[in-house]
């Protein structure tokens, strides 16, 4: 039951803090006004700004230094440049018709599939109606506008690692534009923009952002990469990272940032943000030494970059559950992502040959299926779970169509999209500016002036 | 007059300059250079990305010395540059027909 595990839309988990304010506040009224009366709590708004501003701190500048670590001196800052315009773009788009088409819900009805269970309609373009006292759940709904704006920032931004290092920089803010508009929204509005979404309807758990965020970019991340096609030189050429301490530093932004992002999702200073928080911190450090320790195992030497891939792995891996898993199925998930991660970063990518520069797909597509998939195990009370899940078989499947439809939906989207801006103003920059580097190429900037 | 050129490890460097100025040379040129001999480079695994790094960092040296000094100089380096390890490097030896010390003119041994 959706409505219970994830935070977006009705009132229900919340109701009876809320009739308790309001019965101290105004003991006349009955119970049915109370209730359609939100109000606001001053707990619930301070912990939503400061869990805005740390999903915002895992994309800048978080996932551009763990990207930015990663690709070789020469691309240090396109990588950077590509998510802090990001940032821009994605911000500017939200506020204009993004909010609208994620949030509207005009039209909507529970059980009922018409155009809107697709996409949201313009009626909040522009952020039409908003005052300084409108409210969503508990908080002002600025602040939930901002809060979800992040979420749209940080999902088109992680695709960057999937074609970096060869992609043209304004063909990237073309791609990133439209895949916002075109797959981003849809997606986020049949997951959580309440009845008569199609995704929220068929009962998709999904808390954080597991089949929206993850696998919806970690798709679009292999699509691109596919298209593009291989970096020059790859897999011959040697193409380490050039700065891990970058990754590392931006690996831990991102696990920290994270707290916003999964015990956020509760919009509310509760116990779900609490076990949130709990299951995201023990799922992350679950993965990591996963990771490490599959990879001592087989490549004899636990790395920096492997420790680093397992948080986030990890981190991934939990989003989609934190609203319903316990502490037991948190080591589970973790260990879970942590190593089958591992290999398809690994073996997998090697043996079907695709360039991914920085794992997208291996890390946050595979993380976000298995997390996806085991939310539905895990929501379970039987397994430790604070869902209302009783029937386990009956929720993966549901899960799973879920994860299949985010996978056609966001792959053949994307793919139009990279063929016509590839056929148009053209995907791919020069090979000899690939040699020189996008940094010079691209920007008439230096990382290094040593 | 003899220029000695030498390779040899990184981490030996302070000890080589200290043998040097024992044995009275006045100035020594350093450049970090990469290479490889018999001891090979080695290999760095990115998420299963094998590369195999075949120039490994070294540091050169190079010394203009008088033909007399010459024995003990190469004696010196031996000595302070000695691991007893693959990799500890090599000293050329090679005729200096030249010298001049921009400065004043001088030539030669005048100038060394």
């Amino acid at each position: 039951m959706p409505t219970t595990a994830s935070p977006r839309p009705d009132l229900p988990r919340r109701l009876p803090a809320l009739t308790a304010l309001a019965a101290l506040a105004l003991p006349g009224l009955t119970l049915a006004e109370e209730a359609a009366t939100p109000v606001l709590n001053t707990g619930d708004t301070a912990w939503m700004l400061v869990a805005t501003v740390l999903v915002l701190f895992m994309t800048i500048p978080g996932l551009a230094l763990f990207y930015g670590g990663m690709v070789r001196t020469k691309n240090v800052l396109s990588v950077l440049m590509q998510c802090f315009a990001i940032t821009g773009l994605i911000s500017v788009l939200w506020v204009i018709y993004g909010y609208s088409l994620v949030f509207d819900t005009s039209g909507m009805e529970k059980g009922v599939v018409n155009w809107h269970s697709f996409v949201g309609g313009l009626d909040k373009a522009f952020l039409a109606g908003l005052k300084p006292d409108s409210l969503s759940y508990a908080i002002p709904e600025s602040v939930f506008i901002v809060f979800q704006m992040t979420f749209a920032i940080i999902t088109p931004a992680l695709i960057v690692g999937a074609f970096a290092e060869r992609m043209k920089f304004s063909a990237m803010l073309l791609f990133m534009g439209l895949w916002f508009t075109l797959v981003y929204a849809p997606i986020a509005h049949m997951v959580w923009s309440g009845d008569g979404g199609l995704l929220w309807d068929w009962g998709v758990l999904d808390f954080a952002g597991g089949t929206v965020v993850h696998i919806n970019a970690g798709v679009a991340g292999l699509v691109a990469a596919l298209v593009l096609g291989k970096r020059k030189g790859y897999p011959t050429t040697a193409m380490p990272p050039h700065n891990l301490g970058y990754t590392l530093i931006g690996a831990s932004m991102l696990w920290v940032g994270w707290f916003g992002f999964n015990a956020g999702s509760a919009v509310a200073a509760n116990g779900t943000a609490g076990m949130a928080m709990l299951v995201t911190q023990i799922a992350t450090a679950t993965a990591a030494l996963g990771w490490m320790f599959a990879e001592w195992a087989l490549h004899r030497k636990p790395s920096v970059l492997g420790i680093a891939s397992g948080a986030v792995a990890g981190l991934v891996a939990i989003t989609p559950a934190s609203g319903t898993a316990g502490p037991a199925g948190a080591l589970v998930i973790g260990l879970v992502a942590g190593v089958v991660c591992f290999f398809a970063s690994t073996s997998l990518k090697r043996r079907l040959g695709y360039d991914d520069s920085l794992d997208v797909f291996g890390v946050h597509a595979v993380g976000g299926i298995v997390g996806a998939l085991l939310t539905g195990v895990f929501a379970a009370p039987l397994l430790g779970g604070f869902g209302t899940v009783t029937d386990i078989v009956g929720q993966v499947w549901i899960q799973a169509k879920g994860v299949g439809f985010t996978i056609l939906y966001t792959a053949v989207v994307s793919l139009v999209l990279l063929k016509l801006i590839d056929w148009t103003i053209g995907l791919r920059v020069t090979p000899d500016e690939e040699t020189e580097g996008l940094d010079l190429a691209l920007h008439n900037e230096r990382g290094y002036n040593l | 007059m003899k220029m000695v050129m030498a390779i040899i490890k990184p981490f030996k460097l302070d000890d080589v300059r200290e043998a040097l100025s024992e044995v009275g040379v006045t100035g020594v040129t350093v450049t970090e250079v990469k290479g490889f001999g018999r001891q090979k480079g080695h290999t760095e695994l990115y998420r299963g990305a094998e590369y195999v790094v075949d120039f490994l960092p070294k540091i050169k040296l190079e010394v203009a010395v008088t033909s007399d000094q010459l024995d003990r100089v190469v004696e010196a380096i031996q000595t302070a540059a000695n691991s007893n390890k693959i990799g500890d490097g090599k000293i050329f030896v090679y005729e200096l027909e030249r010298v001049m010390r921009i400065r004043t003119g001088e030539l030669d041994g005048d100038a060394l």
